[in-house]
């Protein structure tokens, strides 16, 4: 097997993203996001499968009432689908696409596997609190100076690093 | 003018734009190291900045863009969609997002990536975080207090602070790159390593910060598409010889009568002003507001002639210049006032015994305008109000 590439370098991959980012603005007038993708699937999916139970719970209710055309007729839904092409396409010229499972080297595979479900659940959990996540609430929010999205970068990485030590044993040696 | 949508692209081409937007978002987190977990997670233990750099130069690239956007006159930032801020639930949204940061490895964008190139712990953090959307979903009513507490709305982070977005951008700017220098001190101790940046690498990263306060620069001394239009306007006004074009009220009158289907009359003053009196059909485009958008598909047509007019001259000839560098349709401009054209048609008093035939002429006619400009406003009431275009805010976010 050929040797996967090396990773862009870092500043250049940021330029090429704002440019993305900026694109987007001038073109839509909004930033990009991810989250909000899978609030769109998940609520929808919820709508269909338990409609009483949806009927019931406010927060959905109110999101079905706000969103009539489901996940088909949302941005963010494209834009992620358009993530995992992209993503995808990225993998394919740099060798990087196979089955793997990243982990920490003191770390079993269902440790981590649980501990990536427990934290994806987090932060699907902050992102619907916080109203966006990295791309949404603080890239984003950066571009067009939002002070809510900017605060909300620093309550990400500033939580990230308040409890790196806590969980040193998922990543280093 | 940006933004493109929906002005430009329909709200169903605009899923198309989410899709390539996507597709660079993703390609660009892909080859910048974003699928893999054990290089985000260097940013909380100092072995690998990667995270940050993308994140920053990407933040800072966008944010000039837009300012400097904004100021040539390309893109409306009235029009952008601002995060609104809610405190609480930021501050403590942001906080939980951190420690799944931490434990999980991923943000929601990245573990997408990961994911679609094979990475089985992306794929539990996607799954994860459609737990925990359910999860607030469900338990909404507990958090609803914190979820809608301290709303201030789509605040700016430079009004915060008490300062003017330029400055705020030009220190944001000189963070990042003070940022990416400490980043990498501490990178290179972490994992013991004296690296030093080869030459050619330190006249790019040079030249970047450079070109990026240089256009900062530029951007805080250009003065906006709106001033320029004004100053343009204003100097015009000066030397500009309008006799050709300015109309008198008898004439307007005629048109009105005969043509109205094919001429706009454009009230250039107040809404107060407008709203006392006006003319028949007028529409009213306020002068300081004629660059609006809004406006664009009266100003720039060439089925319908348009007609400016103000209380002073002054006023209407400004509104008439300004018609003519926005747009390419005819205009002209009535040489009286509204006042005075009420007096000469609704409140024309009866001709003198010894007026001669001109005056007895004019009055006949005048008397007639008035009542079909009457008769034809109460016709057509219902069709020719005038539709105001609405400029909707954009809704984003995630």
């Amino acid at each position: 097997m050929m040797k996967s590439q090396k990773y862009m370098n870092p500043y250049l991959a940021g330029f090429l993203l704002g440019l993305v980012l900026l694109t987007t603005i001038y073109i839509t007038g909004r930033g990009l996001g991810a989250s909000g993708a899978v609030k769109s699937i998940v609520l929808s999916t919820v709508v269909k499968v338990a409609p009483v139970h949806s009927e019931n719970t406010q927060f959905i209710k109110t999101y079905n009432e706000e969103h009539p055309h489901g996940p088909l007729q949302d941005w963010l839904v494209f834009e992620v689908i358009g993530v995992i092409i992209g993503a995808f396409l990225s993998g394919v010229i740099s060798n990087r696409v196979g089955i793997k499972l990243e982990r920490g080297p003191n770390v079993t595979n269902g440790t981590r596997i649980v501990t990536a479900i427990i934290g994806g659940a987090l932060f699907g959990l902050g992102s619907q609190l916080g109203r966006g996540c990295t791309s949404g609430a603080a890239l984003s929010g950066m571009a067009v100076m939002s002070f809510g999205g900017i605060i909300t970068m620093f309550a990400i990485f500033g939580s990230g690093y308040a409890f790196a030590y806590f969980f040193r044993k998922l990543w280093l040696k | 003018m940006g933004p493109l949508v929906p002005f430009v692209f329909s709200n169903e081409f605009n899923l198309i734009i989410a899709l390539l937007a996507g597709i660079g978002f993703g390609f660009v987190l892909e080859q910048a190291g974003f699928s893999s977990t054990k290089k985000l997670v260097g940013l909380f233990y100092g072995y690998d900045f990667t995270v940050l750099k993308v994140f920053f130069t990407a933040g800072i690239t966008a944010m000039i863009g837009v300012l400097l956007f904004g100021q040539i006159g390309i893109l409306d930032l009235s029009l952008i969609y601002v995060n609104p801020t809610f405190l609480w639930s930021a501050l403590i949204g942001g906080a939980i997002m951190g420690l799944g940061f931490i434990i999980g490895g991923f943000c929601p964008g990245t573990s997408v990536c990961a994911a679609a190139i094979g990475k089985l712990d992306g794929l539990a953090f996607v799954f994860g975080s459609g737990l925990g959307v359910l999860a607030f979903a469900e338990g909404y009513p507990l958090l609803n207090k914190i979820y809608l507490a301290e709303a201030w709305g789509p605040v700016l982070m430079n009004e915060k602070l008490g300062m003017s977005k330029i400055i705020f951008a030009f220190l944001l700017t000189a963070i990042a790159f003070i940022s990416f220098y400490l980043t990498r001190l501490i990178e290179n101790r972490v994992n013991g390593i004296q690296s030093n940046l080869p030459k050619r690498k330190v006249i790019i990263y040079s030249a970047a910060v450079g070109v990026a306060f240089l256009l900062l620069i530029f951007t805080a001394l250009l003065p906006d598409a709106k001033s320029r239009l004004e100053s343009k306007v204003n100097q015009a006004l000066n030397y500009a010889n309008l006799g050709s074009v300015e109309i008198p009220a008898d004439k307007l009158a005629n048109e009105i009568v005969n043509n109205y289907y094919r001429i706009n009359i454009i009230d250039v003053r107040t809404p107060e002003a407008f709203k006392v009196f006006h003319l028949p059909f007028a529409i009213n485009i306020p002068v300081e507001r004629m660059n609006e958008r809004q406006w664009k598909n009266i100003l720039n047509q060439k089925h319908k002639a348009n007609y400016f007019y103000a209380d002073d001259q002054q006023t209407a000839r400004k509104g008439y210049l300004t018609a003519e560098y926005i747009g390419k349709a005819e205009n002209y401009l009535l040489n009286e006032s509204p006042a005075n054209f009420k007096k000469m048609f609704y409140e024309i008093g009866d001709p003198e015994a010894i007026a001669g035939k001109k005056e007895v002429n004019t009055y006949n006619f005048r008397k007639k305008a008035a009542s079909e400009m009457k008769m034809l406003v109460e016709a057509l009431k219902n069709s020719t109000e005038p539709v105001v275009a609405k400029t909707t805010k954009i809704k984003g976010g995630c």
